[in-house]
C-alpha cells in the first residue's frame, strides 16, 4: 500500500534532530510497550509481515505524528481487535468482558530469554537456484499492491546492479496476508542515487536496497527471476 | 492537558508532544492487565524483555565486534564470510540479528544504513534504535540527500568520498565497521571497543579519535 509509513525521498520532514545522551526508554510505558509487542508476537496469531502491515496501515496522519512505541501500541490493539482477542470497550475500560481466546503460544518469563535468543529466521531451503547473478543488471517491477509490499515506492521501475545472493527468504508480500510464507532468492541491489532520483540527488551515492527475485526483471523487462520469457 | 502534565522536548517538538504521556501510562497499563488477566502473556517474561534489552543488549555488543574485527584479521573474514556466525561467536544472537551483514567503511567509501519503510535495526548489535532513526526526517533523506544528513550530526565525510545507503527493506541487518582511527594500532580489543560509538556502527557517526577518549 502506498502509505505513510513510504519515507524513502520525501523532503517535507525537516532537519533530523538527535536526541543528546538520549534515554533506552523514554518513560516507563514505553518499556512496556515494547515488551507487549515483542511477547505478543510469540503467541503466533500473527506473523511480521502481518504486524508490520497492522502498523503501516494505520490512519496516516495517527501515522505521521505519533511516536514509534504509540504506532506499535496501536497496531497491537488493532491485530488483537481484528482476531476478537479483546474488545474495543475492553480497552477502554480495562474491564474484562470476554475471556481470553486460545492462543499457540505464551512464552513464559523462564523461558523467555532464550526466545529471545533464538529469534525469528527466515531463510528457508532454496527450490531453485537463483535466476540472477552478481554483476546482472535487474530493473525493479513497478507494482502499487493495496496490501503490504516491502519494495519501496523510490526504487519501483529502476534500473540497478546484483552486489549480493542473500540466501532465500520468506516473502512479506503474501505471507503479510496469511497467503504463505513462498520463499523468494533475495538479493542486495546497488541503485546510482541519480536513478533513483535524478540530478537534483546528491552525486555520488549509492543506495543498497535488498529485493526479492519475484520483484525484480531485466532491464528489458524479459527474464524474471527463475524464468525465461519468449 | 495542564502545563504541569505537559512534557515536551525539544528534539522533536516538530513531530511529536508528548504531553500525551501520562495518557500512555494509563493506556498501555490498562491493556497490560487486560492481556495478563486473559492469559495472553506471562507479565515476568515482559520483565525479562525490559531488562533484556534495557541492560544486556546494546551498542557495548557491537562495539566488541568492530574491536574484534580491527584486531584480528581472521575474525573480520569470518565476518565478511558469515557475519550472523561471526557475531554469534561472541554470544550475539537473537531477535533483529538473524540475517547480519557488515559493510567496512574504507577511505573514499561511507556507509550508512537506514530503514525507509519501518524501524528495522540489527537489535543484537546495538540494542534498540533511538528516535531519530525511527523519525521521518531520517527515514525519508537518507536515501536521497545522506551527506544533508551527515551534517545533521556534525559529521564530515570528504566531498570526494562515495556514500552507500543500505536500506533495509528485508531481513537482512547491517552493522557498519567504521575506519579505525590513526594512532590505535597496538590498542587492545577493550580499548578500541570505547573508541567505537554507537552512531558509527550506524553510519551517522565516526569512531572517536584517540584525542576523544582519556586513554
Amino acid at each position: 500500500m502506498n502509505g505513510p509509513h513510504d519515507m524513502g525521498g520525501m523532503q517535507c520532514y525537516g532537519p533530523v534532530e538527535p536526541e543528546q545522551n538520549e534515554p533506552v526508554f523514554h518513560g516507563d510505558w514505553e518499556k512496556r510497550a515494547l515488551a507487549m509487542t515483542v511477547a505478543m508476537g510469540f503467541a503466533g496469531q500473527w506473523n511480521l509481515d502481518i504486524s508490520r502491515f497492522a502498523r503501516e496501515s494505520l490512519p496516516y496522519d495517527f501515522y505521521l505524528t505519533k511516536s514509534y512505541y504509540q504506532i506499535w501500541i496501536a497496531g497491537l490493539q488493532k491485530l488483537m481487535l481484528e482476531r476478537g482477542m479483546v474488545t474495543c470497550s475492553e480497552l477502554e475500560s480495562g474491564k474484562l468482558e470476554i475471556p481470553g481466546i486460545e492462543i499457540k503460544r505464551v512464552v513464559s518469563g523462564y523461558e523467555m530469554t532464550a526466545a529471545l535468543d533464538a529469534g525469528g529466521p527466515v531463510d528457508r531451503e532454496a527450490i531453485l537456484e537463483p535466476g540472477f547473478a552478481i554483476g546482472e543488471q535487474v530493473r525493479a517491477i513497478n507494482i502499487n499492491p493495496q496490501g503490504h509490499t516491502r519494495l519501496p515506492r523510490y526504487v519501483r521501475g529502476k534500473v540497478g546492479e546484483i552486489i549480493g545472493v542473500q540466501g532465500c527468504h520468506v516473502f512479506p508480500d503474501s505471507n503479510s496476508k496469511s497467503e504463505g510464507e513462498n520463499p523468494e532468492w533475495l538479493y542486495s541491489v546497488a541503485f546510482d542515487g541519480q536513478e533513483l532520483f535524478g540530478f537534483d540527488a546528491e552525486e555520488g551515492n549509492t543506495v543498497m536496497a535488498d529485493c526479492w527475485g519475484v520483484i525484480l526483471n531485466t532491464p528489458d523487462l524479459k527474464k524474471l527471476d527463475g524464468i525465461v520469457l519468449n | 492537558m495542564s502545563d504541569s502534565k505537559k512534557h515536551t522536548h525539544h528534539h522533536d517538538d516538530h513531530t511529536h508532544d508528548h504531553s500525551h504521556w501520562s495518557d500512555m501510562d494509563l493506556k498501555v497499563k490498562t491493556l497490560e492487565s487486560l492481556l495478563v488477566e486473559k492469559g495472553y502473556v506471562d507479565p515476568t517474561a515482559l520483565d525479562v524483555i525490559v531488562e533484556t534489552y534495557e541492560t544486556k543488549v546494546g551498542p557495548r555488543n557491537g562495539a566488541a565486534v568492530v574491536a574484534k574485527a580491527w584486531s584480528d584479521e581472521s575474525y573480520l573474514e569470518r565476518l565478511r564470510e558469515n557475519a550472523t556466525d561471526a557475531i554469534a561467536e561472541l554470544g550475539f544472537t537473537g531477535r533483529q540479528g538473524e540475517h547480519m551483514q557488515v559493510v567496512e567503511n574504507r577511505p573514499g567509501v561511507h556507509n550508512m544504513v537506514v530503514c525507509t519503510l519501518c524501524s528495522c535495526y540489527p537489535w543484537s548489535v546495538l540494542g534498540l534504535p533511538p528516535v531519530w532513526y525511527k523519525s521521518a526526517p531520517y527515514r525519508s533523506r537518507a536515501v536521497i540527500e545522506p551527506r544533508a544528513v551527515f551534517s545533521e550530526f556534525n559529521v564530515e565525510i570528504p566531498s570526494d568520498t562515495k556514500n552507500t545507503v543500505w536500506d533495509s527493506t528485508a531481513e537482512m541487518r547491517y552493522l557498519v565497521i567504521p575506519e579505525r582511527p590513526a594512532g590505535a594500532e597496538n590498542w587492545d580489543e577493550g580499548k578500541l571497543a570505547s573508541l567505537v560509538t554507537r552512531d558509527s556502527m550506524i553510519g551517522t557517526g565516526l569512531a572517536l579519535l584517540l584525542s576523544e577518549v582519556s586513554s
